[in-house]
């Protein structure tokens, strides 16, 4: 499965939504209906899948689904 | 019935915590009773069978908790349901009192509630319902010559569930305090009968409570009938603090 669909399976999870709503420019909070406690389980979520720390100044830069998965590429990480 | 849900009560080997457990396993719930004590776990554990699950552990350790917590998650339905019950006291005039006993006491009452708490929520955050029931005590609200550290950590309890509702209220899930007021246990059995006397003489109801009284409080503010009380301290104490 591509790094794409991995995270849109985790927010589509956490998050209630459908899949087709999970695009790149979706903003987790505006478009996804993530409130503050939703935004920290995606995060610990996102920590425990892809085995990485995720600083509350960086969880803080993820505001899109895009910016999620360039993110995870900056750390080098593919699928 | 069966709920096939876990509620985690520490401090479940004896005394008050022990009655949490059989109430609640009586409503359906699965009960992960967590405490230092090996033997009375383990002979609470052949008492009520196989509803209570008991897991060895010092709940100010987080290492130790994150092992238990990952075998709750495992072994057991899903956890819907936290009580902290685990207690201690450490009495002392406050001029005399070591900063040993401070620490102690509020290391296992009020931080070792707060990293139970923290290593269980998520589970109920996921589910969009639970209940998380700290037992606190009159004296957290009245004061007591003598328990500086106990009635601070008492008090302690309060103002987390407080604010951990204003959290997580809007997940469905319920944060509440009881305070037990005077209740028979071994804790109580050792005072003198002056002491009991003079507890008495101040409780409206004249009696002491029933660890089971406890234990009704408790798997009320847990059960679907309360789903609506969230952020209370409720005082179970014959009308002592009233
Ligand atoms: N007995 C009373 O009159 C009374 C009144 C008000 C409040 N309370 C509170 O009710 C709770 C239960 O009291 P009780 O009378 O049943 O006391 P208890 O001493 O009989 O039971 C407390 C249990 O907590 C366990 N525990 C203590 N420290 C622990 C730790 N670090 N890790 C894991 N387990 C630990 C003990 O092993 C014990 O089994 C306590 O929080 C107490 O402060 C009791």
């Amino acid at each position: 499965m591509s790094l794409e669909n991995r995270i849109a399976e985790i927010i589509v999870s956490r998050l209630n939504v459908k899949p087709e709503e999970v695009t790149n420019s979706a903003s987790l909070k505006d478009d996804l209906g993530a409130d503050s406690l939703d935004m920290v389980d995606l995060m610990m979520d996102l920590e425990d899948t892809f085995n990485l720390k995720i600083s509350d100044e960086d969880g803080n830069k993820l505001q899109t689904v895009g910016s999620v998965v360039e993110f995870l590429k900056e750390k080098g990480i593919e699928a | 019935m069966n709920l096939n849900a876990t509620a985690v009560v520490t401090g479940a080997a004896r005394g008050i915590g022990l009655e949490i457990a059989k109430k609640l396993i009586d409503t359906g719930w699965t009960v992960a009773a967590l405490d230092m004590l090996e033997d009375d776990l383990g002979r609470s554990a052949s008492e009520l069978g196989s509803m209570y699950k008991p897991y060895t552990v010092n709940i100010t350790d987080t290492q130790q908790l994150a092992v238990v917590a990952a075998s709750i998650g495992k072994e057991l339905p899903v956890v819907k349901g936290i009580v902290n019950n685990a207690g201690i006291t450490r009495d002392a005039l406050m001029m005399r009192m070591g900063e040993d006993q401070w620490n102690m006491v509020i290391d296992v009452n009020l931080t070792g509630a707060w990293k139970v708490t923290q290593a269980f929520m998520r589970s109920l955050i996921r589910a969009r319902e639970g209940s998380i029931v700290s037992i606190s005590s009159v004296v957290g609200l009245t004061g007591s010559a003598g328990q500086t550290n106990y009635a601070a950590s008492k008090a302690g309890l309060i103002g987390m569930s407080k604010s951990l509702n204003r959290e997580l209220a809007a997940r469905g899930i319920t944060v509440n305090v009881v305070a037990p007021g005077f209740i028979e246990t071994e804790m109580t059995q050792k005072l003198s009968e002056e002491v009991r006397g003079d507890y008495l003489s101040r409780i409206p109801a004249a009696r002491l409570g029933l660890p089971v009284e406890i234990a009704e409080a408790v798997a009320f503010l847990m059960s679907p009938s309360a789903k609506y009380i969230t952020g209370v301290v409720l005082p179970v104490d014959g009308g002592l603090t009233t």
